[in-house]
């Protein structure tokens, strides 16, 4: 005998009656509101991710449509009247002790021998340590209180037409008298930049991956994979200020040429963003081959090396592809390194050493300046949306096409 | 002659494509030990799991025929298979206590069954491990991690855990499979003062075990029941020539 | 042939080895250099004090109190929606539905949109619409909301986390074993039941892990901040969410790229950078030791 057999517990009343418990009464379907409620809430809040998603395309190409219809002058009379300009956001409301950026008026940049639009003429910048000052330029300050703050509307007013079509031009002057867009020179910034991050960082990755996954023994793999991924835990404007105060000096004196800010620093800055990532993504890639692939090859003779570059990589090629494609996405973005280290001139020439603007850098450098709904506030958002496109198609195909293509090949089609 | 629990009527199971169970008729008594024996993978667990409506949880399972227990269809929409599980117990092959205290695991049940009081929930915690026979050797450490248990310790903890919770039927699914001799008999020990009070079905592998600790056996082979009935016929004089080959090792 | 074969081999280990140290020697150099050039300016003055004079001297504090605000506001925003979307993804969500699918994908994306973009939406979204929206609904018109503020930056931030916050919040949930889950609902537990009383008390370390990375995240963007609501020089802490905010990462940029008095800010650059990234790497640290201890606990 148990020492305590059944009692009538809270739990089943009906026990101690010793009726039985398995009656189509006691075990009727019950409605739980807190499961009921539990689940409509949680799925309801999951929604969230893809309303996101929806919502920024939505609203970033919305805010570009001020670049083919800019919205009238209400906006701005409005805003005047109180206190709060909407212009010059961001350090409005220091204290005033430091020369605040203002917002550009239709002045051209005359005298100040930094400005980045008269780069392509005169070379100011020499052997200093100094960084240039760049976007928000302190020195048009000068010349923008002598201007009459009322002649800003004016102005753009009158050359709002006929500047869309300098969207294709090679001039990206966009704070003139006659506002030019042209992405040409912007385009050419990414695609520079882009380039030499990629031909550093890639090869760097792959090959520290390839060791980290097919040489090193497992202790050490242990150690290499989270050390690389504290480098992905650098903030990208720490990165940025080590190139600007130390790399730039280091790679000027090493190499000799004349720009200390370029598209070759900034390349080789956002390479060291942009390896974490290939490291990452190509490491998973070659430890997901199966390793009957490594014993197969193993067993028929080839040593370690042979193994790893004639049968894993070849075998993870597409998901090598994907971190390459992410890297590119990654660095194509990156706003704050270009900001610090390519030296903002909206240049379009093929020589690395030159200053160059990225499309991301112009967003960041010229948004806090413009005003709320005119054209040059909906093409910086322009320039956003086709950042945001292009981030999503190599999203996309990183995703859809490798893996089509890896699962063919482990199939074996 | 025992009321029989447990009824089932061409019960077949498939998991997508796949029949894993093929028409069970069987019947299981009440207040006594059924042993469900057969080779591996060959629907056993699986059958079992269907008693208490577990293989609802798996999404490609698609379930055809009766069970009945008290004569009532469990498979019904109208059933609530929450408070149906409350009545039937399960214990697994892996002990699987909670990451709590040795209290909060024997507690867990009543808690969810809305018993927050604490003298209430003790009592109920003393009672259900002192009928799991490990009342002794946990009751200076009631808020220990379960954790710190041995293997067999667990086990008896998870049977104790399900008697909190008051059931008529426990379903045991290979309970002593992942452990050693001795705890293995304790656990067999436990069965044997269980089948008192409850509805036991065990599945094991183990045939001697099934002939020490079982009054009814039923032999599944391939997802269908060859044969079953009282444990001491099926272990001398078996109907069916497939049921006297497993038993006497000339498969399995 | 095999001296052939064995020099390329030596050459491919060694290139590949080299590229390991190489990468690990610059983020020791990163460190090294900005130790040296900001750690005379660290103290217990420069972390609490205000700037003076024109930010040649002084300390960072309003910077440091904006960040944690910032930070702060975020993840109060951040953490609940992105558990809960990670719980519904592994408990609730049927893997090859439609549903399912397209919220892996909507966070996926989201996790490499460049983080510019986000504040685009920011300014787009919250400033121009939401902003606007509540000026015009409860304040008729008066200017309050339809500007960058704390509020609105940090809700942007909160979006940029969020699926780094989804990402380790269902890792740490898929290392509760199912046979917990069943041993739950054998007893009669519901589901909900079981995943408040088995599955998160077991995913307390994710949830952690999940909120620390996006700690870090948060308090070294610069990007979406820029242009919602991050400040330079104010002379006061905000204390409302429509106030503007100082940030350390957006200090750093403005004071190296556009100060006055580049030289003798460098120092003060160097200290705040050293701040910036010593905050960011520990919080990185603890929560790549967390996650590994939390993988050698299911192994």
């Amino acid at each position: 005998m148990l020492p305590f057999t059944f009692k009538s517990s809270p739990m089943n009343p009906d026990l101690a009656k010793n009726k039985f418990l398995f009656t189509a009464d006691s075990l009727k379907k019950k409605f739980r509101l807190s499961e009921f409620l539990s689940e409509k809430i949680i799925t309801s809040v999951a929604f969230l991710s893809i309303a996101v998603i929806i919502l920024i395309f939505v609203f970033v190409f919305r805010e570009s449509l001020p670049a083919f219809k800019p919205r009238g002058k209400q906006n701005i009379e409005q805003t005047s009247s109180s206190g709060n300009k909407p212009e010059s956001y961001g350090s409005s409301d220091s204290a005033g002790a430091l020369q605040k950026p203002e917002s550009y008026n239709g002045a051209e940049p005359a005298a100040a021998a930094n400005k980045p639009e008269t780069y392509s003429g005169a070379e100011p910048v020499s052997k200093e340590n100094k960084p240039e000052s760049y976007g928000s330029v302190k020195d048009t300050s000068v010349s923008a209180e002598e201007v009459n703050p009322d002649s800003e509307f004016v102005a753009k007013d009158n050359n709002n037409e006929g500047t869309l079509g300098s969207l294709f031009s090679n001039e990206w002057y966009p704070v003139s008298e006659n506002p030019r867009y042209g992405l040409f020179p912007l385009l050419i910034g990414t695609f520079k930049v882009t380039l030499i991050a990629m031909l550093f960082a890639a090869p760097i990755a792959i090959l520290a991956a390839l060791f980290s996954s097919c040489f090193a023994p497992p202790w050490l793999r242990e150690w290499i994979k989270p050390a690389i991924e504290l480098l992905a835990g650098f903030p990208s404007v720490v990165i940025g200020f080590f190139a600007l105060m130390v790399m730039a000096t280091v790679l000027q004196n090493l190499f000799g040429y004349q720009t200390r800010l370029n598209s070759f620093v900034g390349g080789i800055a956002m390479a060291l963003a942009a390896i974490p990532i290939i490291f990452t993504i190509t490491e998973d890639a070659l430890t997901a081959i199966p390793v009957t692939f490594t014993e197969a090859s193993l067993a028929l003779g080839a040593t370690k090396w042979q193994t790893a570059v004639f049968v894993i990589l070849p075998a993870a090629t597409p998901g090598i592809f994907a971190a390459v494609l992410l890297g590119v996405g990654r660095v194509f973005g990156e706003t704050m390194i270009a900001l610090m280290a390519t030296g903002n001139a909206a240049l379009s020439g093929l020589n690395p050493f030159e200053s160059v603007r990225t499309l991301a850098a112009t967003i960041g450098a010229e948004m806090a300046e413009v005003v709320f709904g005119d054209m040059h506030y909906g093409i910086l958002f322009l320039i956003g949306s086709l950042l945001f496109i292009f981030n999503f198609s190599i999203n996309a195909i990183a995703e859809f096409y490798v893996k089509g293509k890896l699962v063919k090949k482990i199939q074996g089609r | 002659m025992k009321e029989e629990k447990i009824v089932t009527r061409d019960l077949t199971l498939y998991y997508g494509q796949k029949m894993a169970l093929n028409s069970i008729n069987i019947h299981i008594p009440e207040k006594e030990v059924t042993a469900f024996i057969g080779p591996s993978g060959c629907g056993k667990s699986t059958f079992l799991r269907c008693l208490n409506r577990m293989n609802d949880l798996i999404p490609s399972v698609k379930i055809t025929g009766e069970i009945r227990i008290d004569n009532l269809d469990i498979y019904q929409k109208k059933i609530d298979v929450v408070n149906l599980r409350k009545k039937i117990g399960m214990v697994f092959q892996k002990s699987n206590p909670f990451a709590k205290s040795i209290f909060e695991n024997i507690a867990y049940g009543p808690r969810i069954n809305g018993i927050s009081n604490m003298k209430a929930l003790t009592e109920i915690v003393e009672r259900s491990l002192q009928n799991a026979a490990i009342w002794d050797e946990v009751k200076d450490r009631m808020h220990d991690s379960a954790l710190g248990l041995s293997g067999g310790q667990q086990q008896r903890l998870c049977i104790a855990r399900t008697l909190a919770v008051e059931p008529e039927i426990i379903l045991m699914d290979e309970p002593a499979s992942a452990l050693d001799p001795i705890s293995t008999g304790k656990i067999e020990e436990l069965i044997f003062q269980l089948k008192k009070d409850y509805t036991i079905v065990i599945v094991t592998h183990n045939m001697q075990q099934a002939a020490r600790v079982s009054d009814h056996t039923a032999f599944f082979y391939l997802g269908e029941l060859i044969e079953h009935g009282k444990t001491r016929k099926i272990f001398t004089t078996p109907d069916k020539k497939q049921t006297e080959e497993y038993i006497t090792g000339r498969f399995g | 042939m095999k001296l052939k074969n064995k020099i390329i081999g030596g050459a491919i280990t060694t290139a590949s080895a080299l590229s390991v140290v190489l990468i690990i020697a610059i983020i020791i150099i990163i460190i090294v250099v900005t130790v040296i050039g900001g750690k005379e300016k660290i103290s217990w003055e420069f972390l609490t004090a205000f700037p003076r004079d024109g930010m040649m001297n002084g300390g960072i504090f309003p910077a440091i109190y904006g960040t944690a605000l910032l930070v702060i506001i975020m993840s109060i925003a951040a953490v609940p929606f992105g558990a809960i979307t990670a719980i519904y993804l592994s408990e609730y969500a049927h893997e090859k539905s439609w549903l399912a699918q397209t919220i892996r994908f909507a966070v996926r994306t989201l996790a490499t949109i460049p983080s510019i973009i986000f504040g685009l939406f920011g300014l787009g979204f919250f400033v121009q619409f939401v902003g606007v929206g509540m000026d015009n609904w409860f304040l008729g018109g008066q200017l309050k909301w339809a500007q960058p503020n704390l509020l609105w930056a940090s809700l942007t931030m909160a979006l940029l986390t969020l699926p780094v916050v989804i990402v380790s919040v269902e890792e740490a949930i898929r290392t509760v074993p199912r046979e917990l889950r069943e041993a739950s609902l054998a007893l009669g537990a519901t589901k909900w039941q079981t995943i408040k009383k088995v599955v998160i008390p077991g995913s307390i370390s994710g949830i952690m892990t999940g909120t620390i990375l996006a700690v870090s995240r948060g308090a070294g963007e610069v990007a979406p901040i820029l242009f919602t609501g991050a400040a330079y020089s104010l002379a006061t802490l905000p204390t409302s969410f429509s106030d503007q905010f100082m940030n350390l990462g957006y200090h750093i940029y403005v004071m190296s790229t556009q100060s006055s008095n580049v030289d003798q800010t460098l120092p003060i650059q160097f200290a705040t950078t050293l701040v910036l990234l010593m905050l960011t790497f520990t919080l990185n640290l603890t929560a790549v030791l967390i996650r590994s201890s939390l993988r050698r606990r299911v192994k």
